[in-house]
């Protein structure tokens, strides 16, 4: 059954996937996803992504709860589900054998593209993608971001309302990263919903109009990047002091401007402030004002990390520093 | 339905042809087989009870037929686990593919590879020395049941890929073939057979398959016999192919 009137563009109540074992690998979640929307899907490896998006391409049944996808039930209207999803998995699933035009022809075939079409279609995408120099050669020659982006063209040769993409930049290098990145904004300018799962705290920022956070199967925190953050608190500015300076006087001055904690070394100063770059030079007149060298500054934004670490008590696996998104080094 | 099975089965097709490893050894080894055969079992053909041929090639040529057949099928079976390893059967079943088509494509590829193999039997018999008794039409009989057989033995190789998912267990089948076959009237006159090897022939579908293509090869076109071959070969295929529809059902249910 379809459901009436507007409809987000995934809706999914308590989805669960225990497998034998009684492993819950999705341990009941709830998320909607509003049509024409980035979503995000952010955690770390083994917390459910990849399940949970098995589950609404309808490679996995769910053993419990309910998930729509374009309107369509995944347990019990996977046909409908199919025609109107682009998927491209984690693993780009591509026969090395076959060339790329070939595949992305072969794929337009099964999503039941007239034949008269096919090769207009593929051609076009090939090139979107920026392979259409490479479109004659076997994939099994392609490198790693090569085949990404063929997976990509091959996702959407039918045009899907709902674009699935499990961890699209995993294992590339930054260049390859940034040109699915385009792609991705590209497609949400377009108007496709993309419901997109990473492990990379910048990728899910940068992409994502809203995120979903998931630890152990469960989601753990969803909303805007910015609100997420904004929840766990203000920006800071990390001071660094010249050396010399006296800590007592500079830890007076910036007491005037918010929270402060002075660190063991002393001659670091870590203020939260409010306004974030709006209060450096204020802070700044008032150290000079009062005879406090500084040594270095930095404006460090709360990142995704701080977020996962506030709602699950440890850091994103492979986000390394917790400071790495830095806002800005200003001297 | 139609479409997809037949892009599928092109599919299947090409990188069987970019994959000389893999089909090399369905007509090599078979080959290989007949020649030692043929050139150290000659004599056999003056046992008594065996039957009256112009030559040993003219009889053995069926069993090399068939084991190429069912080397077809072990290697049907390998390219559909490959895909199951390698995630491009996942990308068949999160599309709009029919389920069905996901079998007859690799079926429709092992019909045409199995004529091909035929062919390469045939000719390779006439140009050393075999005769085919029973003309064009005899070659005819001959192609029906060796390629209702092969896509049977193709569509086997699939239910095993589905079952086990792994390229290296349904490699490893490889030995059961020759076992299956030596329990056969392929390679000698079922009347030569001692028990219980004649009983287990009598039963088994391989021997009436490789007797229906020797009729016309060594003997005549007595229908009688290929019939028997080309419903033997039928109701592998029929019996396979609803195997291998099930066995992907199972394997979408469990998913």
């Amino acid at each position: 059954m379809q459901y009436p009137g507007p409809i987000a563009a995934i809706e999914v109540i308590g989805l669960e996937r225990r497998f034998k074992g009684a492993v819950k690998a999705v341990a009941g979640i709830d998320l909607e996803v509003a049509a024409g929307e980035v979503y995000g899907f952010l955690g770390p490896n083994g917390a459910g992504k990849t399940t949970t998006v098995r589950m609404l391409v309808t490679l996995l049944r769910p053993t419990g709860g309910q998930a729509l996808v374009a309107g369509f039930d995944v347990a019990t209207q996977p046909a409908d589900v199919r025609r109107r999803i682009g998927v491209a998995l984690q693993e780009a699933a591509l026969d090395p054998l076959m060339t790329g035009s070939e595949l992305i022809e072969l794929q337009a075939t099964l999503h039941g593209i007239a034949p008269r079409t096919v090769r207009a279609r593929g051609a076009e995408l090939i090139e979107r993608v920026g392979l259409s120099q490479a479109a004659g050669r076997r994939v099994g020659t392609y490198s790693g971001g090569m085949r990404r982006r063929l997976d990509l063209a091959m996702a959407l040769i039918h045009e899907p309302e709902v674009l699935f993409l499990d961890e699209p930049t995993t294992g590339l290098d930054p260049t390859s990263r940034l040109t699915l990145w385009e792609e991705v904004r590209r497609l949400r300018d377009e108007g496709t919903t993309v419901f997109l799962t990473t492990q990379y705290l910048e990728e899910a920022d940068q992409l994502a109009d809203r995120l979903g956070i998931i630890a152990a199967g469960r989601i753990v925190a969803t909303g805007t990047p910015a609100a997420l953050k904004a929840e766990v608190g203000r920006p800071h500015l990390d001071l660094v002091l010249a050396p010399g300076t006296d800590l007592r006087r500079a830890h007076e001055v910036v007491t005037r401007f918010g929270d402060h904690r002075p660190v063991a070394d002393g001659c670091h100063l870590s203020i939260e402030i409010a306004r974030g770059a709006g209060d450096i030079a204020p802070i700044l007149r008032a150290l000079d004002d009062a005879d406090v060298a500084v040594a270095e500054l930095e404006l460090r934004q709360p990142t995704l990390d701080d977020v996962f670490l506030a709602k699950t008590g440890e850091h994103l696996e492979g986000s390394g520093n917790p400071h790495s998104e830095a806002a800005a080094e200003l001297v | 339905m139609i479409a997809a099975s037949v892009a599928l089965a092109r599919r299947a097709l090409r990188n069987a042809l970019r994959r000389p490893q893999f089909l090399a050894p369905l007509v090599l080894f078979p080959t290989l087989f007949l020649a030692v055969n043929v050139g150290g079992l000659e004599r056999t053909t003056s046992l008594q009870g065996f039957p009256q041929v112009d030559g040993f090639l003219d009889f053995q040529l069926a069993a090399a037929i068939t084991q190429s057949l069912l080397l077809g099928g072990v290697s049907a079976g390998i390219a559909a686990a490959l895909d199951i390893e390698g995630g491009f059967f996942d990308r068949l079943v999160a599309s709009p593919t029919p389920r069905l088509a996901i079998v007859l494509g690799r079926v429709l590829a092992a019909s045409v590879i199995a004529a091909i193999q035929v062919v390469y039997f045939l000719v390779l018999g006439l140009v050393f020395g075999a005769s085919i008794q029973g003309g064009a039409l005899g070659v005819l009989s001959v192609l029906a049941i060796g390629i209702v057989a092969g896509t049977g033995f193709g569509a086997l190789g699939m239910m095993i890929a589905l079952r086990t998912r792994n390229a290296s267990t349904v490699q490893g089948i490889f030995p059961l073939v020759f076992v299956i076959l030596f329990i056969s009237s392929a390679f000698f006159p079922r009347e030569l057979l001692s028990a219980p090897a004649d009983v287990l022939a009598a039963y088994n579908p391989l021997s009436y398959i490789a007797e229906g293509m020797r009729q016309p090869i060594a003997f005549d076109n007595a229908i009688g016999p290929v019939l028997e071959g080309l419903a033997a070969a039928a109701g592998v295929t029929v019996v396979a192919i609803g195997l291998s529809v099930l066995a992907l059902r199972g394997r979408l249910r469990e998913a």
